[in-house]
Formats: C-alpha cells, structure tokens, sequence
C-alpha cells in the first residue's frame, strides 16, 4: 500500500494568455485558469501506481481560494484527497518559499499517514522554472529523480524503485531508495476522460484547507514576498526574428530554389555539438 | 451499482438552470448536465433578458446578477440600401425598478444563475455529454453519457438541450427540422469605451439601448438584425432563417458583414473591435413545429421545445418559465410518485394555459407567412423609405403632388389593392 502525494498548481492557461504590452506580464485575468497540464500527467501516474500497487493519492496544492477547482479536477482525475495551504502570508513566494511552504504542508500530511512517494510535474506553465519539485525533495532530505517518463516498478518492501528519465539523446534507467520525489515529463501517461463515477465524486469533494496557522512549526520569515529571494527586475519581450524567404511559385520551382539553399549555405545544417 | 437521482436535466441554460434550481429549493436530487467547460460558454442570444420572468425564479436579481445595462429605450429601424425609417419609444419609468429588460452577456449570465442553483444543492456537471435517453418498458429511467461508466439514473429527465434537442430527437418527439423552422444567428461583440457607447446612443450613465434591424439588414431576406448595447461592448448581430440563406446562396458571416458595413449602422460602431464572434441556430417554427414535451419519465423545456417568439425576439424568458413549470410538475409528480406521461401532462397544461403557449399560439402563423410572402422585407421596406424621402425632402414640390408622386409610384390599382390585402394578411396573422 502506497501513500502517494502529487504536488499540484492551477495556473492561467498560457496558449491563450494576452500579454500587456506596457509592463510586458501577462495578463492574467486574460486567461482561464486550469490544472497545470503537467501536473494532470504527475496525478494521472500516482492514480496507475495505485492500481498498480494499491494505496492512497493524495493531491496538495498552495493558491488562492479558487485553485479549489483544481484539486477537483484531480479529484476527477482519480486522486482520493485533496489538501490545500491557503493565506495571505504565501502570497509572492518565488521557487524557494514554494518549496518550503509545500514542504511544511507534506510534513502535516505524512503525520496523517506516512508517505512513500511523491510526484510533482516537470514544471508549470507559468513560471516555467521546474525547481519547486528538487526544491521539497532537498529540504525532505529525499532523492529527487526529474524527468522521469516511465515508471519501471515501486517496491515498498524493499523499499526502491526503478524509472526511467529522458536524456536530450534517449533515457537513463536509475534506480533509487524510497521515499523519493518524482517530476514527470508529459509523455509518461496520457490522461484519459474522467469517469462518471469520478466526476460525480469530484463535483461533491470539498479539499482539507490549511492556512499557515495549521502548519506547525512554521518559521514565517521564509514564506511569501518575505521568503522569497528572487528579484524580478525587468521583464521584456524577445525581438521578433526578421526577415525569411517565402519560396513561391509551382512546387518543382519551390524544390528548386530550396535545393539551392541547401547547397549554397551548407553552415546551416551543419551539426552544433551535442552527440555526434 | 449506479447511482440514482430525482432528476436529471440536461443542458445548463435558462429553461434547464430555471427548472434545477426550483427543483433543489425544493430539496428535489437534481443533476445538471452541461457539454460546455462552464454554463453559457456555449450558450448565445442576443443579449435581452426579461426581468419578469427571471424574477419569477429569483427575486431581485439584478442586484447581483452581472447585467450590463438596463433598457431604456427600443428602436426599429425599417432599412433600405442608404437610409432607415426609425421608430422609437424611450422611457424614463425603464430606467428605474422594477426595469423592463437588461442586456446580458450569456458567458456570464448563465455561469451566475447556474452557481445559484448549486448553491441550493444542485449537482453542476461541465464537459460531458448527455448521447441518449435510456428508455426501460417506455418509460425514460435516464440518460446515457460520453463518459466512462457515465450512464446516469433519475425518476425523471428533462430535456433542455437546446434547439436542435437530439435527445428528443432519439425519443421521436420531434423529426429533423426543416430549414424554414430555424433561424442562423451569427453575433459579434465589439470592444468600445463605456463613455463612447453611451454618447454614440444618447444614453445616461449606465442605461442602455436596443436597435431591432429591419429590411436591408438581411437584404431583404426574413430575419432581423440587432444592435444592442452592454457595458463597454456592443452586441451586433443578423439572423435570417436557414431557407432564405439557401434560397439567396449567402453566407452568414457575408452577411453580418454587410450589416457591420451599412451607412445606417457603421457610425455607431466606428472603431469598436471585435472581441468575440458567435453562432447559433434559434428556433423559430413557432407552436406548428412544436415537439411533444412530455412523456413517460420525461420533459422537454426551453428550445428543445421549440419555445421562441420570434416576432417579439423573446426566447430565453419563454425558456425560463418552462423550465419553472416543469419543475412544479416534477414537485407535484414526485409528491404522488407518478412519473408517468399522464401525470407530467400537466406540464404541457400549464405551459399552454401560460403566455408561453398564449403567445406561440397568437404567432402560430406568423414566421410561415413572412417566409411565404417575401414582400414585406424586400418592397415595402424600401417603399416605405422612398415615400419618407420624397415627404421629407423639400424641393420646391407642393406637398400635394409629393403625395400624388408616392401614390403613383406604389403602381396601378392592382398592385395597390395587393398591398392592402398584404397589410390585412399580416395583420390577420398577427392579432
């Protein structure tokens, strides 16, 4: 029986997010806000290990009241319990104070019932930093095993598992002591239509919410602005790449002139590093 | 083993929204089904709401309901290629409560009055679709769905999947519709300073206008135009049935288009941009292409039940008290434990006995005979316009012979006694 945590976020969904020209930020009332598609692939694998090896998924997340929607929707997904740190006091917190936060409220939740796993996204959508996931697993003292796109197998008793993680030119197979810390990459699984069951059982969840009161021995100093080293000091666009041919004309003319491209500038094409 | 509720109602628009929420004030188990991510994402009207009708469910509700503007004033515009004869009434009495009307936008409205009837107990369910009604012995026990494991029970369905209602469909209630029995909206939302809106139609601070469009708006085919104004956004929009598109080979964007271009209606939305387009099929066969709407362990609302004056481009209040009565017959039937056609008959009673069922009676004829006899919108509209101008234009001409100009032009005596048998039709058709 496993106890299996998903660390999740709701976030504004980027592909259609509008940016406000002036500050260069996004604008995020532009947006809807959903899971974090990564996440869903971290719940969606906690969910198959569990049928798998039985147990309990557990999903927690830290946001504003309304990132209860999001929990719901892992409730959907196939999650058992939800658990949700909310407060003014985490308002702002960069990687570093999300870490701590989160790691405060997995202790709470380990007291409740010991955890052997537990599996965050390879990164959100809106902070793109993918540090949140190592973040808990150093301060837990745990191994953090990242991008990892295949579970091999969990063994409880003997306490390890064996993953794979994506490399840029195929996959490492490792294995590592339990308890650990997964993120995942999106091709490990692909989330299927929630069941009816599922949903009907989400409709109606109502997540454990914590505020910072109800996270014991909380050292306030590190949590929200405060806890949070990170300084943005400007945000700016990338300058749009110029120019480009458009080849026109019959196809055999178009094949014509990018034959003579390709010959005429071979420095294109050639290999940059990387395996060879 | 599935669970089972007291009702499940499909579709979370204003007939299914209004008949789950009276349902879980009355402590009835109900279960909303909606296919879009949210209630109204997939929802479009015009944008006029009622107050009377939506009172009748939730009292005062404009205090908290995200309307954009209360009406003060409705204008008809009889449009010709380059003028419109307008009529008007504006009234200060629509400018305070208890109001005659408001401008909505649907995205919104519908995901306000559905959390209400959450917040009563209703179980709210997006993103699934209901595929079928599962009928045991006759009788409809409920409705299957594209979700795993997704068939659900319930004493009693109600359909209020909108216009083109494929559950009532799948039931025989109704065949596929025929082309003169729905009409192509197609809407957009144009993005223009609050400020702007309001000057641009000589309105007070937050009061808002509706313009109906007439004639040129559709070119001549059967449909109307509209231009309505919401907070910083106005609503235009055409829609024409779907024969008269066939018939004259135009497209609905082409003819929004046209309708945005037109020299009566460009200057009011000069320089709004377009924030949202939407499309939508609107019933209007009126009380001849009504389907049955009820039967054993079933309900048809709103819509799916054909319920639209066209003529007075009320719909979504028609949609609201149906779902209202169906909820009072579910109440009753449930106190009695009959489900059956016979007890839910009462439904359709009192819808006809309503001014739902009072008005799609008076209009029964109404849409069939300006489909039959196009020459309202394509004659006399523009008649109607050049006799303005001649009048109106002062040349040096003797008021007189103007007169005598307009007679004369309308042509001989038989196209004369033509029109007044046409205005005698109409008025026939209409009393």
């Amino acid at each position: 029986m496993l106890h299996i945590v998903a660390c999740i976020k709701q976030v504004p969904d980027t592909k259609i997010i509008k940016m406000n020209p002036k500050t260069n930020t996004m604008d995020r009332s532009s947006a809807p806000a959903i899971l974090n598609p990564y996440d869903s692939h971290a719940v969606e694998e906690a969910v198959r290990l569990r049928a798998r090896y039985g147990g309990v998924v557990s999903v927690l997340t830290m946001g504003p009241p309304p990132a209860v929607k999001a929990i719901k929707k892992c409730i959907e997904i196939g999650a058992d319990d939800g658990y949700m740190i909310t407060d003014r006091a985490f308002a702002g917190a960069d990687t570093l104070a999300t870490s701590y936060a989160l790691t405060k409220a997995i202790e709470k939740i380990a007291a409740i019932r010991p955890i052997d796993l537990i599996i965050c996204g390879k990164m959100t959508i809106d902070g793109d930093t993918g540090q949140v996931g190592p973040g808990i697993a150093r301060r837990l003292d745990i191994p953090p095993l990242t991008s990892v796109k295949k579970v091999a197998e969990v063994n409880k008793e003997e306490g390890y598992v064996i993953v794979h993680r994506k490399l840029e030119d195929g996959y490492e197979v490792i294995r590592s002591t339990l308890p650990c810390l997964f993120s995942v990459e999106k091709e490990i699984n692909e989330v299927p239509y929630s069941s009816m069951p599922n949903v009907l059982r989400a409709a109606r969840y109502q997540p454990h919410i914590w505020s910072v009161n109800d996270l014991p021995d909380i050292d306030r100093t590190q949590l929200g602005l405060k806890g949070s080293p990170t300084i943005v000091s400007s945000v700016w666009a990338p300058a749009k790449p110029q120019g480009g041919t458009m080849l026109e004309g019959p196809p055999p003319q178009q094949v014509q002139q990018l034959l003579d491209v390709v010959l005429q500038r071979k420095e294109l094409f050639e290999s940059r590093g990387g395996a060879s | 083993m599935p669970e089972k509720f007291d009702a499940i109602v499909v579709g979370a628009g204003p007939a299914g929204t209004a008949c789950a929420y009276e349902l879980a004030k009355a402590g009835v188990k109900v279960l909303l089904l909606e296919r879009g991510e949210y209630p109204g994402s997939k929802n479009v009207m015009g944008g006029v709401l009622y107050r009377q009708m939506m009172e009748d469910i939730i009292p005062d509700f404009h205090k908290e309901a995200p309307i954009e503007r209360p009406i003060v004033e409705q204008r008809f515009m009889m449009m010709d290629k380059t003028s419109a004869v307008t009529f008007s009434y504006k009234g200060m009495e629509w400018a305070q409560e208890p109001y005659n009307n408001f401008t909505v936008l649907r995205a919104k409205f519908d995901q306000w009055f559905a959390q209400k009837a959450v917040e009563l107990g209703t179980l709210l369910i997006c993103e699934t679709v209901a595929l079928e009604c599962i009928v045991q012995n006759g009788k409809v026990v409920g409705v299957s769905t594209d979700r795993p494991d997704g068939d659900l029970y319930a004493d009693v369905v109600v359909l209020a999947d909108g216009v083109n209602s494929l559950l009532a469909k799948s039931l025989g209630f109704h065949k596929e519709f025929r082309p003169d029995e729905v009409a192509l909206a197609t809407m957009e939302i144009l993005k223009l300073d609050k400020k702007i809106i309001e000057d641009r139609f000589n309105l007070e601070e937050g009061q808002g206008c509706t313009i109906e469009l007439f004639g040129d708006a559709t070119k001549g085919i059967l449909g109307t135009g509209f231009l309505y104004t919401n907070k910083d956004t106005l609503s235009l929009g055409v829609g024409t049935l779907l024969s008269g598109l066939i018939k004259h080979k135009i497209k609905p964007y082409e003819l929004l288009e046209y309708v945005k271009n037109h020299p009566m209606i460009r200057p009011y939305v000069q320089g709004a941009e377009p924030q949202e387009y939407l499309a939508h099929l609107i019933p209007e066969g009126g009380y001849r292409s009504m389907p049955k709407v009820a039967g054993d362990g079933v309900l048809v609302v709103g819509d799916a039940a054909q319920l639209v004056n066209a003529i007075h481009r009320e719909g979504s209040n028609l949609a609201m008290t149906s779902g209202r009565l169906a909820a009072e017959t579910i109440i009753a039937a449930r106190e009695r434990g009959d489900y059956s056609e016979q007890a839910l008959d009462a439904y359709r009673q009192k819808l006809m006995d309503s001014f739902v069922g009072q008005d799609m009676k008076k209009y029964k004829d109404a849409t069939h005979h300006f489909d039959k006899f196009p020459q309202y919108f394509e004659q006399y509209i523009p008649m109607m316009n050049r006799a303005a101008s001649k009048m109106l234009t002062v040349d040096g001409t003797p008021k007189r012979e103007k007169q005598k100009q307009i007679w004369r032009e309308i042509g001989p005596a038989k196209e004369k006694f033509k029109i007044a048998r046409d205005v005698y039709r109409a008025w026939k058709v209409m009393k």
